[in-house]
């Protein structure tokens, strides 16, 4: 597949979900099981996402300057900056320590 | 029934003030998506069609991790289904058909459904979903353009820390749902998941099949918790 064809694809398939949203009887998501499972699904994958970002390259775990620059993006949360301080200061962070080491 | 122009004025101000903030870090996803070997257009077209901040990002990420594309379209269309969860609700408040529907379904996301739920009259929620959606939209293509213009400029995104950057906003993305005990589990399991799954399987599958695996195993415990309390 083209990266084109990625995107696209990518496209459809999140803008045809969102619009299934507005089509489906609201009583598709009484369950509480799909209740539960739709709100722990993003938390679950936003997760899984930091973690290989941060610690992989992709064929194994390895721990670089990524670390160092997440972990102060997280400092960053903690302290309730807005999300491109805490994006500049994860990316600055691990930027900085390549340029020294 | 129609809104006085106080509260008029008040929804406005909330929707343009969240389509700011968010459209603001479009020129983050711009960036980190031509620095990860995406063209100008092709980052547009994502921001233009895709429509999903969260998605978008996860997209870029596994596909510049060197996961197969298909695996960056998989993890990036199944966090969107969150989307499809909001749409529930905002049916309810726009009672919209035809064309408008279909523009409503692009823009709610998580901002537009947020500023819209938290409306107590309901000719508010309908200006606020429809002024913060339309906002975000334009402000988050605008700046998607000058990221990507810039991220092209910028050679090996490794240098500028880019490739902190990402895992940096997927981090402030789950930050605000991790309140009480069953999310950060769910978080912190997937996580583990993901890295045990890393040296074993094609790259792009760890993130889903842990995600997937953490999420099946919450819904099943509180399956057998409910059963067992009744």
């Amino acid at each position: 597949m083209s990266v084109w064809g990625a995107i696209l694809l990518t496209s459809a398939g999140v803008y045809l979900l969102k619009l299934a949203g507005l089509l489906v009887p609201p009583r598709a998501l009484e369950p509480p099981r799909v209740r539960l499972a739709a709100t722990l699904l993003p938390v679950a994958l936003l997760a899984a996402l930091v973690a290989v970002q941060t610690l992989s390259d992709g064929r194994s775990l390895t721990v670089d300057a990524r670390l160092a620059g997440v972990a102060a993006g997280g400092l960053a949360l903690l302290l309730r900056a807005p999300f491109l301080v805490v994006v500049a200061v994860a990316a600055g962070t691990a930027a900085l320590l390549r340029a020294i080491a | 029934m129609t809104l006085p122009a106080d509260r008029r004025r008040a929804v406005l101000r909330t929707s343009l003030g969240v389509g700011v903030a968010t459209g603001a870090y479009g020129v983050s996803f711009g960036a980190l998506a031509t620095a990860s070997g995406l063209d100008v257009l092709q980052a547009c077209a994502l921001s233009l069609l895709a429509f999903s901040g969260a998605s978008q990002f996860a997209f870029v990420g596994v596909v510049s991790g060197g996961g197969p594309l298909l695996s960056g379209t998989a993890t990036s269309v199944l966090l969107g289904a969150r989307n499809g969860f909001y749409g529930l609700r905002i049916a309810e408040i726009l009672r919209v058909r035809g064309a408008r529907r279909l523009a409503a379904a692009q823009l709610t996301i998580d901002e537009s459904t947020a500023v819209a739920v938290a409306q107590p009259e309901e000719a508010a929620a309908r200006l606020g979903f429809w002024s913060t959606g339309l906002s975000i939209y334009v402000l988050w293509n605008l700046a998607t353009l000058v990221g990507a213009l810039g991220g092209t400029a910028m050679g090996d995104p490794a240098t500028w820390g880019l490739d902190a950057a990402a895992p940096a906003a997927f981090l402030a993305l789950v930050a605000p749902r991790l309140q009480g005990r069953r999310p950060v589990l769910v978080a912190v399991v997937a996580a583990v998941l993901a890295l045990a799954l890393v040296p074993v399987s094609p790259a792009g599958v760890p993130v889903m099949a842990g995600a997937l695996l953490a999420v099946t195993g919450a819904v099943l415990v509180r399956a057998s918790t409910t059963s067992a309390g009744a």
